[in-house]
């Protein structure tokens, strides 16, 4: 129990740590696009991949669920909601933590294992506003594009499949769709839900992986901590905004 | 260097541009989108004696083409009976003599108020009041009430029928 309350307070900590060394610099943004394009675009593949098999599952079982009932041009309303509410912002942080969060812990674990940190402050340049601040940023804003990626992929392999595969009505799907998200409660819920994640995704990928034993088992170490405690942190959050946002 | 920077700008560059892209066109296609936020709206109110399921955003219909949504519910602590505030696109004038009612879509589908409008020349204003109203048909009382009068008949009447109980 002590022990992790003092893990919340030093990741709280570090969390300030960050937004304090936030602070305008002169090579932030060529750090900040490296990073992104490290982060972010370099995920683009996985969440694609990954949304349009998700959305064709949800579709096919969808379909035999509501066929039963002869419901089957409901197939596009669950679909979105399923997506926008839940599966889009849980699923892209999952594999985002999976695939950006590690590589993000391991990298700097490794500087601190071979001392690459110690000799940032040795130059008296802040090593957190150095390594940390670009990749957390870079999460922040990578997630919840990332996020319109996936349910972009979802949708549109979920379409592909109701209308030429399940021979559904194409105009029935889109407007199933509309009728039933809603701009704010639903879509605009599921970005700031994903804005959330990659803060929680990025800052415990970070957090582990500056504070890690300055060996390769503590970069080993570090790494799956990020990854485990990551995703169980983002799937805690999704229970408690869905909560906050899905009341009536 | 120089060109392996300029590739990595042009990447996040495309990426974001294509991003942006990606959730306008998700906006538009797959959801509702409320733009009527800029549309002027009036607000109205009715007193149901019971509003069945309605519930705040239900559709607000004329002759089934969607004019506004249902702003808030609370009870008359007086009356004892459901004030509905609703929001209409001021741009329809709604006679003064118009009725409202709670119509279900479908035959369990979610409830919505569609108005019936009267002849009347003068049209609602803001802050008015519909004072012809129609109270949500629940179906238990229907099927109850159709049950129970199926006895009734039966047994050579000895109760009249209730005819009090307002549906």
């Amino acid at each position: 129990m002590r022990a992790f309350l003092v893990a919340i307070g030093e990741t709280g900590w570090f969390l300030l740590t960050i937004l304090r060394a936030s602070g305008p610099r002169r090579d932030f943004l060529p750090d900040l696009l490296a990073q992104i394009y490290s982060v972010a675009v370099r995920s683009l593949p996985i969440i694609a991949v990954g949304g349009a098999f998700v959305g064709l599952v949800l579709t096919l079982q969808g379909y035999r669920t509501l066929a039963s009932y002869g419901a089957t041009n409901s197939v596009s309303t669950m679909l979105g909601l399923a997506l926008y509410r839940e599966l889009g912002p849980v699923l892209t942080a999952l594999l985002f933590i999976g695939r950006a969060g590690s590589s993000m812990a391991a990298e700097l674990g490794l500087m601190k294992a071979t001392d690459q940190i110690a000799s940032l402050s040795l130059m008296a340049i802040d090593p957190i506003a150095k390594t940390v601040v670009p990749r957390f940023w870079a999460a922040v804003i990578g997630m919840p594009l990332l996020c319109g990626f996936f349910c972009a992929f979802a949708i549109l392999a979920g379409y592909l499949e109701a209308v030429y595969a399940l021979g559904l009505d194409a105009g029935f799907f889109w407007a199933g769709l509309q009728n039933s998200v809603d701009l704010y409660d639903d879509f605009v819920v599921a970005f700031v839900k994903s804005a959330v994640f990659g803060l929680l995704g990025a800052l415990m990928a970070t957090h582990t992986g500056f504070n890690a034993e300055p060996t390769i088992e503590g970069t080993s170490v570090a790494t799956t901590h990020a990854v485990v405690n990551g995703s169980l942190l983002v799937l805690v959050f999704n229970f408690i905004l869905s909560a906050l946002f899905f009341k009536s | 260097m120089k060109a392996n920077q300029a590739r990595l700008d042009i990447a996040v560059g495309a990426f974001l541009l294509l991003a942006f892209a990606t959730l306008m066109a998700l906006a538009v296609a797959s959801t509702n989108g409320r733009h009527n936020l800029s549309v002027e709206q009036v607000q109205l109110s009715a007193r149901f004696s019971n509003i069945g399921e309605l519930r705040i955003r239900a559709p607000v219909k004329i002759g089934g083409v969607t004019v506004g949504e249902v702003a808030t519910v609370e009870l008359d602590r007086e009356s004892y009976e459901a004030l509905v505030r609703i929001k209409v696109d001021s741009t329809v004038a709604i006679p003064a003599d118009s009725s409202i009612g709670i119509y279900t879509a479908g035959l369990l589908g979610d409830r919505y108020l569609g108005i019936s409008p009267g002849g009347d020349p003068e049209s609602l204003k803001d802050g008015d009041e519909i004072l012809f109203t129609q109270s949500a048909v629940v179906l238990e009382q229907l099927i109850s009430k159709f049950l129970f009068n199926g006895q009734d008949d039966k047994e050579a009447d000895q109760t009249p029928k209730s005819e009090t109980e307002q549906k």
